[in-house]
């Protein structure tokens, strides 16, 4: 189990737990990123900051605060 | 005739605006939500004996509403009077949808569910089973696709049908355990007269369950709101133990989550996943390294092709105007009703209009960027670099907006959730510029730069403009507003090819606007304008100059006379007295009257800086041959005066529209005020002392 922040580019696992606090839990629910959706981190900028992951079809950018806060267990990692 | 209200709602994107506009024999009307300014698009269609008004409400994610415009979508949903609801979801991202659905299908009130987009599901080797989605849910699914008009149609037939129905309404059930706590939480509520209905009496127990506070506002004021609150302390501490959650809210949440989860997995045919246009657009568009300058080079490009492009049918609007002009010069007889609307209107108009082309390429740019997805990655590669200066990415769509309009600007920054970020996003969007005043700056570009920076110049313009705004929002954050900026987290939308129509449609739109605008209320105040500059006729200077102007022979000294004489009456005219009172206020950054009355009448729009100094330096000059009037510019006007007002136009106040927009938008009276004050005295340090510093380099 590991925040997202990590992971590499190309990195897929399945969410363990968001320690997220409401409103942000909420948001990230409704964007479908819930205990047991599967991630796959797509890329993030230079200087790490901002995130930007995919979980059924749906492409999320976040905050590496947000991002932080949510842990995988790593299925497929290219190192 | 029979009325029928449906509600259309859906998450963001989901094409509920696409589907509205593509219903066939439907008339729209474009309106605000009461007391709010978010845009209400309704439709109303007659079928049958009934006509059916849509509601397109805002894009909204799930009944925990987060934006201010979820929440505007939530109190609709909550407490307007309506028969149905017709929830649009993407086919693409069913299962996220169907989390919404399932709130929506805790109201129990009749509903069908629009599954739109399924060209892109089809296109991909997938399929969804209509008949089994119903059996499911218990409520009519129609599959659509807004862009090949698919199924649009069916969804009235669907409403009448759905409508006259006396169906019994579909119940969604939870688990076992939940239910038995929906059970007591709704025995309570029955003691309230209020809660009588048993059906609303559920939706109030499971909205309280999800830990809705704006349901919770409702039952606080009740008799029972002692006992309620007692048993909900209890239920959620027993239901957080037994499910090992936080929150019942969350249990609440992974129920639908599995319930959406199965409902897929039955009625999908999943397409097979490829790497979409997309990813591969994507790995470019927002890679670590060449995704801000490849943005930077759209940003530029932008604006070169603004007035690159938009400068070749300038000259031919010109002379079209001038040709016009001469020919009511020649026909009219010579008076008042002669000059008003040779000298007056028709300049003034013209010089309006050229700007035209300028505008809507502008306007197209930012529109192809919002329709595509592009807008979105822009905030994602900008929301580091935003949050240096206290802003978040999500700020730069509303300030990406700004360049094309202020005024959807302020509303774009809806979308920011926290009102700090928000208002400090408001305070710096009029240092956007907007396309309104590009006019100005095209035209003292022109007149005071060689033609081959013209592009360059504008875009730095615009870049400068941006950065004061980042500069003045850092400051705002740091001695204002205390406190980090808000969350940032963003759906990224698919890259979609824009609909040609719709652009067009917005075009047009745009283009009627404009020249209804040029042609009233420019017009208008070009009336004005003249009339305040043409009298009183002072028959002293004209006496005079006409004994003069006999008395000498040569053709020269007479039109240097004239001339001499128009100048003179101008100024006494009555919009040049009042030019000469504030010219003292002007003067430090070089401005003649002339000037400071066009930028102080630019508050009304900035298109009426230009015609006004289009009528200004025209009544003064009777040279036939400097007649464009950037060449009077360029006799009358200093280079560093030029830049100066250039640096005004950029920071000051902008249109009334906008500003009665900001006070619709910002309830608090002292942000009102700050807002009023605060651009004009910062453009004025800026300009002069910018003023200053060229002097000083012996411009
Ligand atoms: N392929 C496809 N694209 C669609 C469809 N409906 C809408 N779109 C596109 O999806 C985007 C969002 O549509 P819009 O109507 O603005 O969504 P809204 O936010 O729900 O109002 C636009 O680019 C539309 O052109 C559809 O059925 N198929
Ligand atoms: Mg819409």
């Amino acid at each position: 189990m590991k925040p997202i922040t990590a992971c590499k580019i190309g990195c897929e696992g399945v969410i363990v737990r968001i320690r997220a606090k409401e409103p942000i839990k909420g948001r990230l629910f409704s964007l479908g990123l819930a205990k047991g959706s599967r991630v796959r981190i797509l890329d993030h900028t230079l200087a790490k900051q901002t995130w930007e992951i995919e979980s059924d079809g749906t492409k999320i950018a976040l905050r590496d605060e947000e991002a932080e806060s949510i842990f995988i267990e790593p299925k497929e990692c290219a190192a | 005739m029979k009325k029928i209200r449906v509600a259309l709602a859906g998450q963001p994107n989901v094409g509920k605006s696409s589907i509205i506009n593509s219903v066939t024999g439907a008339r729209l009307h474009v309106g605000n939500f009461s007391g709010v300014t978010v845009e209400k698009k309704e439709v109303f269609i007659e079928r049958g004996d009934y006509e059916i008004e849509i509601i397109d409400l805002p894009g909204i994610y799930s009944l925990n509403a987060y934006t201010p415009e979820e929440h505007v979508a939530k109190k609709y949903l909550y407490e307007e009077d309506y028969d149905l609801i017709v929830n649009v979801v993407d086919a693409n991202t069913l299962a996220r949808n169907l989390i919404f659905t399932m709130q929506l299908m805790d109201m129990q009130k009749k509903m069908i569910l629009v599954v739109n987009m399924i060209d892109e599901v089809e296109k991909q080797g997938g399929s969804i089973d209509k008949g089994k989605l119903e059996e499911l849910l218990g409520i009519p699914v129609i599959l659509t696709s807004a862009k090949e008009h698919r199924g649009v149609d069916e969804i009235i037939d669907q409403i009448v049908a759905t409508h006259e129905s006396d169906k019994p309404k579909n119940k969604l059930y939870y688990d076992q355990r939940i239910e038995e706590q929906i059970d007591k939480i709704v025995k309570v509520l029955h003691k309230s007269p209020h809660f009588k209905d048993p059906e609303y009496a559920r939706f109030i127990a499971i909205r309280l369950l999800d830990r809705d506070e704006d349901i919770y506002k409702i039952i606080h004021d009740l008799p029972i709101f002692i006992e309620l609150h007692e048993l909900l302390g209890k239920i959620y501490r027993e239901l957080e133990l037994e499910y090992d959650e936080e929150s019942t809210s969350d249990i609440l949440s992974d129920e639908r989550y599995a319930l959406s989860k199965a409902l897929v997995m039955e009625a999908v045919k999943k397409p097979e996943v490829k790497v979409s246009l997309t990813d591969r657009l994507d790995r470019l568009l927002i890679h670590p390294v060449f995704g801000l300058p490849i943005f930077l080079f759209f940003m530029w490009l932008l604006f070169q092709l603004t007035f690159e492009v938009g400068s070749i049918p300038m000259d031919m609007i010109d002379a079209a105007f001038t040709e016009i002009s001469n020919v009511v010069k020649a026909t009219l007889p010579d008076g008042a009703v002669q000059s008003v609307l040779a000298d007056g209107v028709i300049p003034a108009v013209g010089s309006i209009i050229m700007f035209l082309p300028n505008i809507l390429i502008l306007f197209l740019g930012i529109n192809l960027l919002e329709q595509t997805g592009y807008m979105a990655r822009t905030a994602f590669l900008l929301d580091g670099f935003m949050k240096k200066f206290g802003l978040q990415g999500k700020a730069f769509i509303p300030l990406v907006s700004g360049f094309g309009c202020t005024v959807p600007a302020y509303m774009a920054a809806r979308t920011l959730k926290n009102p700090t970020d928000r208002i400090i996003t408001m305070l710096v969007l009029g240092f956007m510029s907007c396309s309104a005043r590009l006019p100005v700056y095209v035209l003292l570009i022109g007149a005071f730069f060689p033609t081959a920076h013209a592009g360059n110049i504008l875009f730095i313009i615009y870049i400068s403009g941006a950065i004061l705004g980042l500069i003045v929002a850092k400051i705002l954050r740091t001695v204002l507003f205390k406190g980090e900026p808000e969350p940032f987290v963003m759906e990224m939308p698919p890259y979609r090819f824009p609909s040609m129509k719709a652009l067009g449609m917005e075009l047009w739109i745009k283009t009627k606007l404009f020249i209804k605008k040029a042609g009233t209320f420019i017009a208008g105040a070009s009336m004005i304008i003249w009339f305040l500059s043409s009298y009183p006729h002072s028959g002293t200077i004209e006496e005079s100059y006409t004994r003069k102007i006999e008395a000498v022979q040569s053709e020269e000294a007479k039109a240097a006379l004239e001339n001499e004489m128009a100048a003179k009456a101008l100024e006494n005219s009555y919009l040049g007295r009042i030019g000469k009172t504030i010219e003292p206020f002007f003067s430090p950054i070089g401005f003649d009257w002339r000037m400071s009355v066009a930028v102080v009448a630019g508050l009304a729009a900035k298109e009426v800086v230009v015609s006004t100094l289009a009528t200004l330096y025209a009544v003064g000059d009777a040279d036939e041959r400097s007649n464009t009037l950037i060449q009077r510019l360029r006799d009358n006007v200093t280079f560093k005066a030029a830049i100066a007002m250039i640096v005004i136009i950029m920071i000051y106040s902008p249109c009334i529209a906008a500003m009665s927009t900001f006070w619709a938008e910002v309830p608090q009276w002292a942000w009102r005020g700050f807002y009023l004050v605060y651009p004009n005295v910062l453009a004025w340090l800026m300009a002069f002392g910018i003023y200053r510093l060229l002097d000083m380099m012996g411009y």
